[in-house]
C-alpha cells in the first residue's frame, strides 16, 4: 500500500545554487572547482583576525537575474546578516548571509506533471557565502580518527531559493527542480553542474490526510546533490512518516539526513535541539540599493528562457515532447537554434539532433557543449538530403564521419565517393544484373507479391553500397518488370 | 635622552638636517624603552631588528638625498590589535599567543609607505574589552604618572608608552572611549576619528560598527600629523568612506574666536569627580578667555547610551570572536573530539571579561531576546545619533570631561559595572560614530584630567583647530611624568 492512498504530501525545497561568478562573494580568490586543497584561499575567506568583506557585484548582478528569471521582485533596498552557528568548515563560526530583506522575494515557476500545469510559488531567494569542505582521514567522519579543512569552497557565492510547501507529490517536485535548474542554467545564473555539488536541495515535507486542510508536521532533509536523490530520499521519508501516523504517533519536527548508501533518511537533530542562528545586521557592510535602472539593465541581458521556448519550438510544428526534450539542455536547444538558421526545417532538425547526434554523442560521452559536429555541418548535411545528393541511409554514415574527423560533409561525400548514383544508364546496368541474379524474385513480383519490390531494392542498394538515389532505383526497377 | 618629549616635526627636521640618523634614533628610543618597561610594562612584543632594518632603509633615502615624509624613519607602536606581517600579533589574549597574521593591517601598509620605524606591539585590554589594561592575557601596564595606577584601558599600552616617551606616538583603537579615556588618564592626545574615516581592516574586530583606529600623540600637532598618514578611503574596508581628506595640519592656527562650543549638561552628571569637574571648568573659562563661545546645551537620552553600548558592543562581540575556536590557527586545547576541543579552547584561552562580554552578547541576540534588547538598543543608538546631530546642527564641537575620574588604582575596580560607568562620556559617542579628542585639560594632586571635544562627522580638522589653541595657551603638554624628570 502506498501513502497516496491515505495521505496527500506537501512539500517545499530550499535550493542553494553556486552562482557562476569567477571569484568569491567577499574577496578576489578564484571560484574554479577543485585545485589543491586550501589553494584557492587568502585572508579574506579563511576568516582570519583582522579581516573584513567587500561584496563582489556580479553577485548582486547574478542574483538579480536569477530574480527575473524566476518572476521575482527584486528589493529596492537589501543587507546582509550574520547566521551564527559552530561548524568547523565556517572558518568564522558564522556565515554572512541575507535574514529579513532578502534580494528577491514572491516570485514562481511554471511546471507540468501529467498535461497539467501548475505554478509553484517562490518565496525568496538571497545570497550566501558557501562554506568549506570536511575532508575526513577514513571514510566517513565516524571512521576517523582526524578531519581537515579544505577552504577553496569557503566564500564561493551561493543563492538560496525557498520554495513555498506548493508541491503535492514527488514527481510535482522533481519537476520543480528541473524546470528550476533549466530556468537558471538559461539565465547563465549557474553552472549547475550537480556533480561538482553546484547545485544542493533541502526538502521539507509533511504528510497529512486526504482532503485536510492543516500542514502535517514536517522533516527536513538536507544536503540532496541529484534529483535521483531527491525522488528516492521523498519516495522513502514518505512512507516512513506514513508509517508513523498510522500507528498513531506523530511525525517529529526534526531535521534528517539522507543517506544514499542505505537508501534511508536518518535523524541529525530535532527541533528542541535546532540551532538559534542568533541573525543580526552584518555591520561590516553596508546596506544595499538597487536603483530600478539597474534592475532594468540585467532584464535586458535575460536570454529566452525554456518555457518560452518550448513554446516557440511548439509553434515551429514540434510536438510538446519534442519541444521539452530540446529544450532540456540549454546547449541542445541552442544547437538547435542553430541548425535552424541555416536549414529551417524543425522536425526534420529535431529528429537528427534528438537521434543520431545524441546517440553519438552519448556513444562518446560528449555533450552539446563540445559536440564535434558543428550546426552549419549538420545543415549542410540535410540539405545535401534535400538536393538528392546523398540519401538519408548515407547522411547517417556522413554524420558519423563529420563527428569523428570534424571534416564538411561536402569534402567526406566526395572523398568517400558517397555520391548518389543519379546515372539512368549505369543504374539500368546495376539493375539488370540484380534482376539476373534474383529470378525466383522476379517471378515473385510478377506472379503478384508486391513485397518482392522491396527485397530488389535492397538488393541494389547492396551493390551500390547505398548510393543509389531510391526513387530512381524504383522508377526504373518497376519499367524492367513490367 | 635627547630626543624624548620632541614633536615629530623636530625629529623629522634632526632626520633630514642630518644631525641624527634613523638607526640612532631608534636604538635612542629601544634603550629608553629598556629603561623604562621593567616599569611601565606597555610592550608585549619588542621589534628591535625588524625596527632597526626599517630604519636602515630610511637612511638610506636620506643619503640618496631623497626627500622623506613627515614620519619617515620616526619610531612608533601599534597596539597589538593592529595585524602586523610576520609580527605575533596577540590581542592580549592567549588564544593569539602565537598568531602570526600573514597580512598588514591598512593603517600599518600606510605607515610602512610612510617610512614609519614600528619598535613594537602594545599592551591592551584581552580583544579590546577593559578600560584598565588589567584585563590583558598577560601583565597590567601602569601609568607613568604614577605606577600605582592604571593607565586606563584597553589602548593603556598604547596611552602610557607614549607618555613614558617610549614612543613618539603610537595607535590605538577605540570602540567605546579606548583611546580617549588612557589618553586622558595618561595625559597624551588621543583622537577617535569618525567612524568610516580610518580604515579598520587588519584591526582585529571587537565590535564592528563601533571600532575605530587612531593617533595617541604628546601634541596635537603630532596627532594631525599622523592622521595625515593612516586616514582616507580603503577599498578594503566597506565601511570605509571616501571623502576628500585634507592635510589635517592646515587646521592648526592659534584661532578660536566665535567658535561656538556647546556644554552638554548630561555630560556633568551622575559620577563625575569634583576634582575633574573643577579642572574641566577651568578648562571652559580658558576657552571663553580665548574668544570662544560657550554655552550650555541638552542631550536628553544620553543616560541611555551605555545600556544600549552594552547590549550592540557584546552582540557584535559575540559573533566577531566566534572564529577563536582551535581549528585552523590560534590556541588550541587538547580534547577528546571536535566539540570538546572548541568549548576547551574558549574556556582556557579566553580571559573573564572577554568571556561575559560572548554571553552578554549571545544572550542579547537569542531568539526571543532579540526584538527586547538587540533591537531596542539599535533604536536608542538611533536618538543617541539623533541628540548629536541636533545639538551639531547649533555648535561648532561639544565639550565634556572624558573620563568622570582620573585614573585609578591597579586593582582598585573589580566590579565590572564600575568599570564601565567609568566610559559613559566616551561611548555615546562611537555610537553616533562622530570624531572625539581627548587632549590634557590640567591636573589634579599630579595626575592628568582629559578633556573630550567632540566634533560632526569628518570634523577632525575643527576639533584639532580647538585642541591646537587650548594646548598651546595653557601648555600642559609640556609636563612630562615625575618619573621621566627623576632620570633626567
Amino acid at each position: 500500500m502506498s501513502y497516496q492512498d491515505k495521505y496527500e504530501m506537501v512539500c517545499g525545497v530550499e535550493t542553494h545554487v553556486e552562482l557562476a561568478t569567477k571569484t568569491k562573494i567577499f574577496c578576489g580568490c578564484t571560484t574554479e572547482f577543485g585545485g589543491e586543497q586550501n589553494t584557492h584561499v587568502c585572508p579574506v575567506c579563511l576568516g582570519l583576525p583582522g579581516v573584513l568583506p567587500v561584496l563582489n557585484r556580479e553577485v548582486v548582478n547574478l542574483a538579480i537575474k536569477a530574480g527575473l528569471a524566476l518572476n521575482c521582485e527584486i528589493a529596492e533596498f537589501t543587507k546582509f546578516d550574520r547566521k551564527n552557528y559552530y561548524y568547523p568548515d565556517l572558518p568564522k563560526n558564522y556565515q554572512t548571509s541575507q535574514y529579513d530583506l532578502p534580494i528577491c522575494k514572491k516570485g514562481w515557476v511554471e511546471i507540468e506533471v501529467n498535461g497539467k500545469s501548475k505554478k509553484v510559488g517562490i518565496t525568496r531567494a538571497h545570497m550566501e557565502e558557501d562554506a568549506g569542505k570536511l575532508v575526513h582521514s577514513g571514510d566517513s567522519i565516524t571512521a576517523s580518527d582526524s578531519s581537515g579543512v579544505d577552504y577553496n569552497r569557503t566564500g564561493v557565492p551561493l543563492l538560496e531559493i525557498v520554495s513555498e510547501p506548493d508541491m503535492r507529490s514527488v514527481d510535482e517536485v522533481i519537476a520543480y527542480l528541473q524546470e528550476l535548474v533549466q530556468i537558471l542554467d538559461y539565465a547563465g545564473v549557474s553552472d549547475c553542474r550537480m556533480e561538482q555539488g553546484s547545485v544542493r536541495f533541502d526538502v521539507n515535507v509533511s504528510l497529512r490526510p486526504l482532503g485536510s486542510k492543516d500542514f502535517g508536521t514536517r522533516t527536513e532533509i538536507k544536503n540532496l546533490n541529484s534529483f535521483t536523490a531527491v525522488r528516492r530520499c521523498l519516495e522513502y521519508e514518505t512512507e516512513r512518516q506514513a508509517a508513523v501516523l498510522d500507528k498513531g504517533e506523530k511525525v517529529i519536527q526534526e531535521t534528517r539526513t539522507w543517506d544514499e548508501n542505505q537508501g534511508v533518511t536518518l535523524s541529525l537533530r530535532t527541533k528542541e535541539e535546532a540551532h538559534d542562528y542568533r541573525y543580526f545586521p552584518e555591520p561590516d557592510l553596508v546596506p544595499l540599493k538597487i536603483d530600478r535602472d539597474w534592475v532594468e539593465r540585467i532584464r535586458a541581458t535575460l536570454p529566452e528562457l525554456p518555457a518560452a521556448k518550448r513554446e516557440r519550438l511548439k509553434g515551429l510544428g514540434l510536438s510538446a515532447y519534442e519541444a521539452g526534450i530540446i529544450t532540456s539542455n540549454k546547449a541542445m536547444a541552442g544547437y538547435f537554434d542553430q541548425v535552424m538558421q541555416k536549414y529551417p526545417e524543425a522536425k526534420v532538425v529535431a529528429n537528427w539532433i534528438m537521434g543520431d547526434l545524441s546517440a553519438l554523442l552519448n556513444a562518446g560521452n560528449q555533450s552539446f557543449e563540445d559536440c564535434p559536429v558543428k550546426p552549419y555541418q549538420l545543415a549542410d548535411m540535410l540539405l545535401m538530403i534535400d538536393k538528392g545528393e546523398i540519401s538519408g541511409k548515407i547522411a547517417k554514415t556522413v554524420l558519423e564521419e563529420i563527428y569523428s574527423s570534424g571534416k564538411d560533409p561536402a569534402a567526406i561525400v566526395k572523398e568517400k565517393g558517397l555520391v548518389q548514383i543519379k546515372d539512368e544508364g549505369a543504374l539500368e546496368k546495376i539493375i539488370s544484373e540484380v534482376l539476373a541474379n534474383n529470378p525466383k524474385s522476379v517471378a515473385d513480383y510478377r506472379g503478384g507479391k508486391e513485397k518482392a519490390l522491396g527485397f530488389l531494392v535492397g538488393q541494389v542498394m547492396k551493390a551500390t553500397q547505398g548510393k543509389a538515389n531510391p526513387e530512381l532505383v524504383n522508377k526504373i526497377l518497376k519499367e524492367k518488370l513490367k | 635622552m635627547k630626543t624624548v618629549g620632541k614633536s615629530l616635526a623636530e625629529l623629522h627636521k634632526l632626520l633630514v638636517n642630518k644631525e641624527i640618523s634613523s638607526v640612532e634614533l631608534t636604538r635612542e628610543y629601544l634603550d629608553h624603552i629598556r629603561e623604562y618597561e621593567p616599569k611601565i610594562k606597555a610592550f608585549i612584543t619588542i621589534t628591535e631588528d625588524e625596527a632597526l632594518k626599517q630604519a636602515e632603509e630610511v637612511d638610506k633615502a636620506i643619503a640618496q638625498g631623497e626627500e622623506i615624509g613627515p614620519l619617515a624613519g620616526i619610531p612608533m607602536a601599534l597596539k597589538d590589535n593592529l595585524c602586523t606581517e610576520g609580527i605575533v600579533t596577540t590581542c592580549a589574549s592567549q588564544m593569539l599567543r602565537d598568531f602570526n597574521p600573514p597580512y598588514d593591517a591598512t593603517v600599518v601598509s600606510r605607515l610602512k609607505a610612510a617610512g614609519a620605524v614600528l619598535v613594537g606591539k602594545l599592551n591592551m585590554d584581552e580583544f579590546a574589552m577593559g578600560s584598565s589594561t588589567e584585563n590583558s592575557g598577560y601583565f597590567p601596564t601602569a601609568n607613568p604618572w604614577d605606577l600605582s595606577r592604571v593607565p586606563g584601558g584597553s589602548s593603556g599600552g598604547s596611552a602610557a608608552s607614549v607618555a613614558a616617551g617610549e614612543v613618539p606616538y603610537s595607535l590605538g583603537s577605540d570602540t567605546g572611549g579606548s583611546i580617549r579615556q588612557p589618553a586622558a588618564f595618561c595625559g597624551v592626545v588621543g583622537l577617535k576619528p569618525t567612524y568610516g574615516a580610518v580604515s579598520r581592516y587588519g584591526l582585529v574586530a571587537f565590535a564592528s560598527s563601533l571600532d575605530q583606529i587612531g593617533p595617541l600623540t604628546r601634541t596635537v600637532e603630532d596627532n594631525a600629523l599622523v592622521l595625515n598618514a593612516i586616514a582616507g578611503h580603503d577599498p578594503l574596508d566597506s565601511t570605509s568612506v571616501p571623502f576628500n581628506k585634507p592635510d589635517y595640519t592646515q587646521f592648526l592656527e592659534n584661532n578660536v574666536r566665535g567658535l561656538k562650543i556647546g556644554v552638554p549638561k548630561e555630560f556633568f552628571g551622575l559620577g563625575l569627580k569634583q576634582e575633574v569637574a573643577a579642572v574641566i571648568e577651568q578648562a571652559i573659562k580658558t576657552f571663553e578667555q580665548l574668544g570662544a563661545k560657550i554655552e550650555e546645551c541638552s542631550l536628553p537620552h544620553m543616560e541611555y547610551a551605555l545600556p544600549a553600548y552594552y547590549i550592540i558592543a557584546p552582540a557584535e562581540c559575540s559573533s566577531n570572536l566566534a572564529r577563536y575556536d582551535g581549528v585552523s590557527y590560534g590556541y588550541r586545547a587538547e580534547a577528546d573530539g571536535m566539540i570538546e576541543m572548541c568549548k576547551t579552547t574558549r574556556a582556557k584561552a579566553f580571559g573573564q571579561e572577554v568571556k561575559r562580554r560572548i554571553m552578554l552578547g549571545t544572550y542579547a541576540l537569542s531568539s526571543g531576546y532579540y526584538d527586547a534588547y538587540y533591537l531596542k538598543a539599535q533604536k536608542v543608538r538611533t536618538l543617541v545619533k539623533q541628540d548629536f546631530e541636533r545639538v551639531l546642527a547649533q555648535y561648532d564641537i561639544l565639550l565634556s570631561p572624558t573620563t568622570p575620574t582620573v585614573a585609578y588604582k591597579l586593582g582598585e575596580i573589580s566590579d565590572p559595572v564600575t568599570c564601565y560607568m567609568g566610559d559613559v562620556y566616551t561611548i555615546p559617542v562611537n555610537l553616533a560614530g562622530l570624531p572625539a579628542i581627548s587632549l590634557p585639560a590640567g591636573f589634579t594632586d599630579g595626575l592628568p584630567v582629559g578633556m573630550q571635544l567632540i566634533g560632526n562627522y569628518f570634523a577632525e580638522g575643527l576639533l584639532y583647530r580647538a585642541a591646537y589653541v587650548f594646548e598651546q595657551n595653557t601648555g600642559y603638554y609640556k609636563e612630562i611624568p615625575g618619573l621621566l624628570r627623576e632620570a633626567d
